[in-house]
């Protein structure tokens, strides 16, 4: 076990190194640079030479990455200039809002896909199974804004039950979490289907392997040989998606924040690019990577946790 | 008490048991008999009540008296395991690698009989003593990948008689084991017996695995029984044509070829080493290094048959994979007709073609989405693909007695011996010089074993080949090869020709081998094989 924690744990190390390189080498190589984006194309050299100078842009690459991933550590991503506020804490305020959204929708997806898909693969190959299966077919084809706006229109408009749109803030923590339930449905449901289908066909396979039979030889039911010998045996797959759908709901909410007005990451990125602020692009990228190699981390931690010949190597 | 009254069983209008009448007492062992798909691992199924879904059985099942075919499921479930239990034939993937050993065990005892889970894993503790994995060396925490293959039927038989069930059912139980594995879990399962008064069905393809065990012995072919008796009858006096053609089977002794005196040496393995990191948890903190191959020397001759012997776990594999020139070796060096082998792509593909392998499961072996002719042709990208490359490929099968419009076929749609047979084809494409068959008739049922073995030595005549003949099985080595090895722990610990070593062992660990391996009752066997061989 240790030295497979060992091995993931360098492996993380690597490459958060390797992919903080990649992300200063990109905004360094895109064309211009921001002295020249943020003073606009009619500015005089000088200014421009001034600005590159005041921004620390004339000394060498690896000085300034030294000096980058040196401040990134300790908490400093620089100063947005559309902003003028510090970037990291912009993007703190984001994340209260983009990571509660991400973990509620992935609870969300598993709480809907698990019974599904255990009731699917126990059914497999019937009229159950046809169905439900039928049904995750649309929930992945569904476009998740439309589903969003039938959500709000049904729960918002008609039953008022939930707000339409906007957030709060943590101040008032029932409110927000209201406001959050909405985008969390409609974000949850197509991953859920994905899931869904995923863990079924998992679980048929290993309803198919020689232990499955064993369990039932000695006198377990089908349904208690499936909970208690084929779930975890399927579980490895189902980890991995989870752990994809966590990185992509963190940041590719984006459609389902601008349905709901809600200050996520996805808006903050998309304003960024739009108005070129390079500095809160490099910073909400390197913690959006920094976020998927720690998940990915995280689900190799869970197949040790799930299987003992990965943990006991 | 279990007895069968005509069970028979349908899967839509074929019917693949007919009539089948079994009296499995106490304390008796009742062998079940017969080659692959003649329907003795449905009896055990249909037995335990766990046919596959579609499957629809007639007659009666008695458990002391009460018929148990038309219990619903619920009923069926406190049977199994808890009055009747069954042991499989593949113990590597018999458990779930997810759950240690002692939960495994356990696990009936929590569900049948609520037992605390302390008291249910006491109990398997003592369960698992009993079948010969004692707490010392075997703790219940251990995981099935931390077991050899034996073990983990041990294990797998552990989890059978926990509840100490009335009649345990073994499907081929020792089939996929070694030789001397195999004896020791037959003992293990007689002992049982004995001891616990239960009754056993014991499933297999090999007469001679249960001579010497079995009370009863029932003969299976084609879903019906078709002879039953008392074990001695069986051997001493078979009844049924069928029953006479599996002894024969069993006997089986294809011609001797002899090497000719001039032959020049084909392969050369000399003081060849090869190691890995261990893996196994039990080994012990630091980098450890297991010697799978320790300076191993051997030669082949042109025309020569040489069997390599030994249990699983010995470098058999290691070795054959170095030969292969698949992996690199560590010491020594190979060398093939006076050429070197090397590992990788430094080895000439000429070089290449002139040997080839053939596996033990053929359809593993097999890309499942390929037809026949792409399977046999395969090989020719070692000599390039001439233009006549299909007449070439219906030549080889021909050769071996593969006929018939088979070339648009897949491999899912042979026999497990005709699918050996067109390993074997795509072996022969390339006319190699030496082929090496590594466990290549251990899957077969005996009497398409011996046809295996005699297509076997007549391709060897006819095409001046050489063979490397890799298996646990001592009785198929006598059978077609000319000199024998015998391996352990990576080292070579016998050879000789194959009837010095076999008739008169030097080596302590050969005797062992050879005590280990089942054997039909001598004389008798020879007569009435004898006797009857020209009734058949």
């Amino acid at each position: 076990m240790q030295r497979y924690l060992l091995h993931r744990l360098i492996v993380l190390g690597l490459s958060l190194a390797v992919a903080s390189v990649a992300i200063f080498m990109v905004v360094e190589l895109v064309p211009g640079d921001p002295a020249s984006y943020m003073l606009g194309t009619g500015a005089q050299p000088e200014t421009v030479a001034a600005l590159r100078q005041q921004m620390g842009l004339d000394q060498p690459v690896a000085l300034r990455y030294a000096h980058w991933i040196g401040a990134a550590l300790t908490g400093d991503l620089g100063q947005s200039f559309t902003y003028k506020t510090p970037v990291a804490a912009l993007i703190l305020d984001r994340l209260q809002v983009s990571l509660p959204l991400a973990l509620m929708a992935l609870m969300l997806s598993v709480a809907i896909a698990l019974p599904i898909g255990m009731f699917a693969a126990a059914r497999n190959g019937r009229a159950g199974d046809t169905l439900v299966m039928g049904a995750a077919q649309i929930g992945i084809s569904l476009p998740n804004f439309w589903f969003a706006m039938l959500l709000v229109l049904l729960f918002a408009v008609r039953l008022r039950w939930l707000p339409a749109g906007g957030f709060p803030g943590w101040g008032n923590p029932l409110a927000a979490l209201k406001s959050l339930i909405l985008p969390a449905v409609a974000l949850a449901l197509p991953q859920a289907a994905i899931l869904a289908r995923v863990l079924r066909s998992a679980l048929v396979e290993t309803l198919g392997q020689d232990y499955i039979r064993t369990a039932r030889a000695k006198g377990l039911s089908r349904g208690q040989a499936l909970r208690l010998h084929a779930l975890r045996n399927a579980l490895i797959p189902v980890v991995t998606i989870l752990g994809m759908q966590f990185s992509f709901l963190l940041a590719g909410a984006i459609i389902i924040e601008n349905v709901f007005y809600l200050p996520g990451l996805g808006r903050l990125i998309f304003q960024a690019i739009t108005q070129r602020d390079l500095i809160v692009v490099q910073g909400a990228v390197l913690v959006l990577v920094a976020a998927v190699i720690l998940v990915t981390f995280l689900v190799d931690l869970a197949y040790a946790a799930i299987d003992p010949r990965l943990r006991l190597k | 008490m279990i007895e069968t009254f005509d069970l028979g069983v349908t899967l839509g209008q074929t019917m693949l048991l007919n009539r089948v009448n079994l009296r499995l007492a106490p304390g008796r062992i009742t062998a079940l008999v017969g080659e692959s798909g003649s329907g003795k691992s449905l009896t055990g199924l249909a037995l335990i009540g766990l046919l596959p879904p579609g499957m629809r059985t007639q007659g009666r099942i008695e458990l002391d008296g009460e018929d148990i075919l038309p219990l619903p499921e619920r009923e069926l479930c406190r049977i199994r395991g808890k009055r009747i239990a069954m042991v499989f034939q593949e113990p590597m993937t018999a458990l779930n690698p997810l759950m240690t050993i002692g939960d495994q065990v356990a696990e009936a005892l929590l569900l049948h009989q609520g037992l605390p889970r302390d008291q249910a894993l006491e109990r398997a503790r003592e369960r698992l003593d009993r079948v010969g994995l004692p707490a010392s060396r075997f703790p219940l925490t251990l995981y099935p990948h931390q077991l050899s293959g034996g073990q983990r039927q041990r294990v797998a038989i552990a989890l059978a008689i926990t509840e100490r069930p009335e009649l345990l059912i073994a499907d081929e139980p020792t089939t996929a084991l070694d030789v001397t594995t195999q004896k020791q879990i037959l003992d293990l399962l007689a002992g049982l017996v004995r001891d616990e008064g239960m009754s056993l069905l014991l499933i297999t393809h090999d007469l001679a695995v249960v001579a010497g065990l079995a009370d009863e012995v029932a003969v299976m072919q084609r879903g019906t029984i078709v002879e039953s008796a008392p074990a001695s009858q069986i051997f001493h006096n078979p009844r049924h044509a069928y029953t006479r053609e599996l002894l024969k089977a069993a006997k089986h002794q294809p011609r001797l070829v002899l090497t000719r005196p001039d032959a020049a040496p084909l392969l050369q393995v000399e003081q060849v080493s090869r190691s890995y990191p261990a893996v196994r948890p039990d080994s012990g903190p630091g980098e450890q290094r297991l010697l799978a191959v320790d300076h191993v020397s051997l030669t082949i001759q042109e025309h020569e048959s040489v069997g390599l012997v030994g249990e699983s776990g010995c470098g058999k594999s290691t070795l054959t994979r170095a030969i292969l020139g698949l992996d690199p070796i560590q010491g020594g060096q190979i060398r093939l007709a006076g050429q070197q082998v090397h590992a990788g792509w430094r080895m000439p593909d000429a070089l290449r073609a002139r040997m080839q392998v053939v596996f033990q499961d053929p359809f593993g072996s097999f890309d499942p989405r390929w037809r026949v002719e792409k399977l046999v042709a395969e090989p020719f990208y070692l000599t390039g693909r001439p233009k006549n490359w299909r007449d070439r490929v219906a030549e080889a099968l021909f050769d071996v007695g593969i006929t018939g419009d088979v070339m648009r076929r897949y491999a899912h749609e042979f026999s497990g011996g005709q699918r050996q047979r067109i390993a074997l084809a795509r072996a022969l494409i390339i006319r190699p010089s030496l082929i090496i068959l590594d466990e290549a008739v251990s899957a077969l049922d005996v009497r398409v074993r011996a046809q295996v073995l005699e297509l076997l030595a007549r391709l060897r005549v006819k095409h001046g080949l050489s063979y490397l003949f890799i298996s646990h099985d001592l009785s198929v080595v006598r059978q077609v090869t000319d000199r024998v090895l015998i391996m352990r722990q990576g080292k070579i610990v016998e050879s000789g020709p194959t009837a010095r070593v076999l008739d008169n062992p030097d080596h302590p660990y050969t005797r062992q081998l050879l005590a280990a391996t089942p054997r039909l009752p001598q004389e008798i066997g020879l007569l009435s094989v004898e006797n009857l061989s020209d009734g058949l």
